[in-house]
């Protein structure tokens, strides 16, 4: 297989493969995890657990309280940004929009690419100071397994291969074309099996501790 | 398989549903809840974060309750629970976690990881891993009706005591009556002057009560070692003198675990609502107070704090009822740097003050409330439960701080105007 055939791999055949493992596996943990159900509170209510809930889903994007945000200041800054820079990286980028309007049928502005370029930079430096927050703090290392390792090398890999191939670095530009898109397809293969799925599942978790809290009236 | 280990593992599967499937699939090893935790925040030991000691269950929701972890099970791939690690776990569960839920309240993702401990426990109590302080207080709360083995006479005891000392009377299954109180039985030992306090109140608001001689303990055992069928035992109980009096509010006296076992897990235990309402005594005073039955005298001027109880504030719900009682006497009411929902735990609740072996480790967690009160300045604390009334005694001593530390409706009781 030559470089370019493994590019129409990636493009044809892998990307679809890992479509499907991709959309499947987050339909099966979802569902697996939500028709567990849960019983009702027989509890007399002091509050709703639906708006509380829902309140909850929103607030925990905002930062936290001052006390909480100066204990646990390093992991929250480092979290926005590398959050952010790949909501922008993959979402804002035009190639990447263009890709999507393929697959689902429309597509939204792009952002100029060098602003795209700054925030992939700002989030490797995030992301490569997370590994070594992981790496030296005591309590991290204590809960860090492969898993943890696995994600944060399928995480940053999309955005150091993107970065090289948009600068015509590291290689042919078709051969960093298609390790690049190989390394999303990885991204994507894994993403229902791991921690990954907190992008969605943490819309659930949020929602279960708001609707816990609320009933009690408390706002959590 | 051991019988025990089969017990543990059927618990924990018992307690695996949506909402702890969530939790597990969306924590992301960031730590956060360590830094809200005073069990490793004043040790410094990463086991103590908060995540790992739900270790037990995120294996059994894993490998059967995953499709994944399920396929991994059927390899042999899947991380087992077997008795070592329940046995591991046991001082991780109980002795370092007061189920405060200071956790729950920082987790990015939103995990309630204090309501996942509480739920690890009922596996490892299942399968025998419970400490023995906690099994002995839950024998003596079946048996005897006390986790301290508190009898009826004992009660009667100082019921008399109180009559003879006030002159006031204290009705004792009293049908009828518009409130049952339910009291700890470190209040019926140790701090008596709770059940002088309320005849004085509740004379002055006009207002009918009683204590059942067959269900007047408060607390539940069954909440803390985490054995919910004992637990609904003891809700029973309650729920039985309740009916059998007509009453038509229970009230749960100044003690954090109680309120929760009576007001949120009991109606959820005993599988249906109750048919009277459960408020705690501080709800029920500021209902007074809203309804003008609640008249004081005098003011206190010293520089005064409350200390939330994490039972009765953060996990119950009960935060702005005490800060209205307590400013209708004191001038120089003073917040601690967190507080409300986001206080700090005194580090004995949960069943932590009921375990011998956890002495030091109790004593060292209260050192986060040191530092808050080190930063205020105050000359007494005002408080609303017995656990932590006696943790901060012994603490305050220990740490030769001398601040007094008073239950807010004795305080109450004091301010009564005598001539309404």
């Amino acid at each position: 297989m030559n470089e370019i055939e493994f590019l129409s791999w990636v493009r044809g055949p892998g990307f679809q493969i890992a479509t499907v493992i991709f959309v499947a596996g987050i339909i099966i943990r979802l569902g697996e995890t939500l028709l567990l159900g849960r019983k009702a509170n027989l509890a007399e209510a002091k509050g709703s657990e639906m708006s509380s809930g829902l309140r909850t889903v929103a607030a925990r994007m905002l930062p936290p309280d001052r006390e909480t945000f100066k204990r646990s200041t390093f992991t929250i800054v480092a979290g926005y940004i590398f959050h952010i820079g790949l909501f922008v990286t993959i979402f804002l980028y035009a190639p990447h929009i263009l890709l999507i309007k393929d697959v689902i049928g429309f597509g939204w502005p792009a952002l100029p690419s060098q602003i795209v370029d700054a925030f992939t930079v700002v989030s490797l430096i995030a992301l490569l100071a997370i590994l070594l927050h992981r790496l030296t703090d005591k309590v991290l290392r204590h809960l860090s397994g492969p898993e943890d390792y696995i994600v944060w090398f399928v995480t940053i890999a999309p955005l150091l291969t993107g970065y090289l191939a948009f600068h015509r670095l590291g290689g042919s530009p078709v051969m960093m074309l298609a390790i690049h898109i190989l390394s999303v397809e990885l991204l994507m293969v894994l993403f229902p099996f791991t921690k990954l799925m907190h992008t969605f599942t943490l819309f659930l978790a949020r929602w279960y501790n708001g609707a816990i809290s609320g009933y009690r009236g408390v706002e959590s | 398989m051991s019988a025990s280990l089969e017990k543990g593992i059927q618990a924990l599967k018992e307690q695996v549903d949506s909402s702890v499937a969530s939790f597990f699939s969306s924590c992301v090893h960031c730590g956060m809840c360590a830094d809200a935790c005073v069990f490793y925040t004043e040790t410094g030991k990463p086991e103590l974060t908060p995540i790992t000691k739900t270790e037990p269950l995120r294996r059994i929701w894993f490998s059967e309750y995953t499709l994944i972890g399920r396929l991994m099970k059927t390899l042999g791939l899947a991380k087992r629970v077997d008795d070592q690690l329940l046995s591991d776990w046991e001082t991780l569960v109980y002795d370092s976690c007061s189920m405060c839920g200071r956790c729950s309240m920082v987790c990015p993702v939103g995990n309630d990881i204090t309501e996942m401990i509480r739920r690890t426990r009922e596996g490892i109590a299942a399968a025998g891993h419970a400490p023995e302080g906690l099994i002995g207080a839950t024998q003596r709360s079946v048996t005897i009706g006390s986790p301290m083995g508190v009898r009826l006479p004992a009660l009667q005891a100082q019921i008399k005591h109180i009559e003879k000392d006030t002159g006031m009377s204290v009705p004792l299954d009293v049908e009828g009556a518009e409130y049952m109180l339910l009291l700890s039985s470190m209040e019926i030992m140790n701090f008596p002057e709770f059940i002088e306090a309320i005849a004085k109140i509740f004379d002055k608001a006009g207002a009918t009560w009683t204590i059942s001689s067959e269900a007047f303990e408060a607390t539940n055992a069954g909440i803390q070692i985490g054995v919910s069928d004992i637990a609904a035992t003891l809700v029973q109980r309650v729920v039985d003198a309740a009916e059998k009096l007509k009453v038509k509010t229970v009230i749960s006296p100044e003690c954090g675990h109680a309120y929760m076992a009576i007001r949120w897990e009991g109606p959820n235990l005993i599988g249906k609502p109750y048919n009277f309402k459960v408020r705690h005594i501080l709800e029920v005073l500021d209902d007074f107070r809203e309804q003008g039955r609640l008249t004081l005298t005098g003011k206190e001027s010293q520089r005064l704090t409350y200390h939330d109880p994490c039972q009765i504030a953060r996990r119950g719900g009960v935060i702005d009822e005490p800060r209205n009682l307590i400013n209708m006497f004191a001038e120089n009411f003073v917040e601690m740097p967190e507080n409300g929902k986001m206080n700090w735990c005194c580090g004995a609740g949960g069943g932590v003050a009921s375990i011998e072996r956890a002495e030091d480790l109790k004593l060292a967690a209260f050192k986060h409330k040191k530092s808050q009160l080190d930063a205020i300045h105050v000359e007494a604390i005002v408080s609303a439960c017995s656990t932590c009334r006696m943790q901060f005694e012994e603490s305050l001593e220990e740490y030769h701080m001398d601040i007094p530390i008073i239950s807010l409706t004795e305080t109450i009781a004091e301010h009564i105007a005598e001539d309404k």
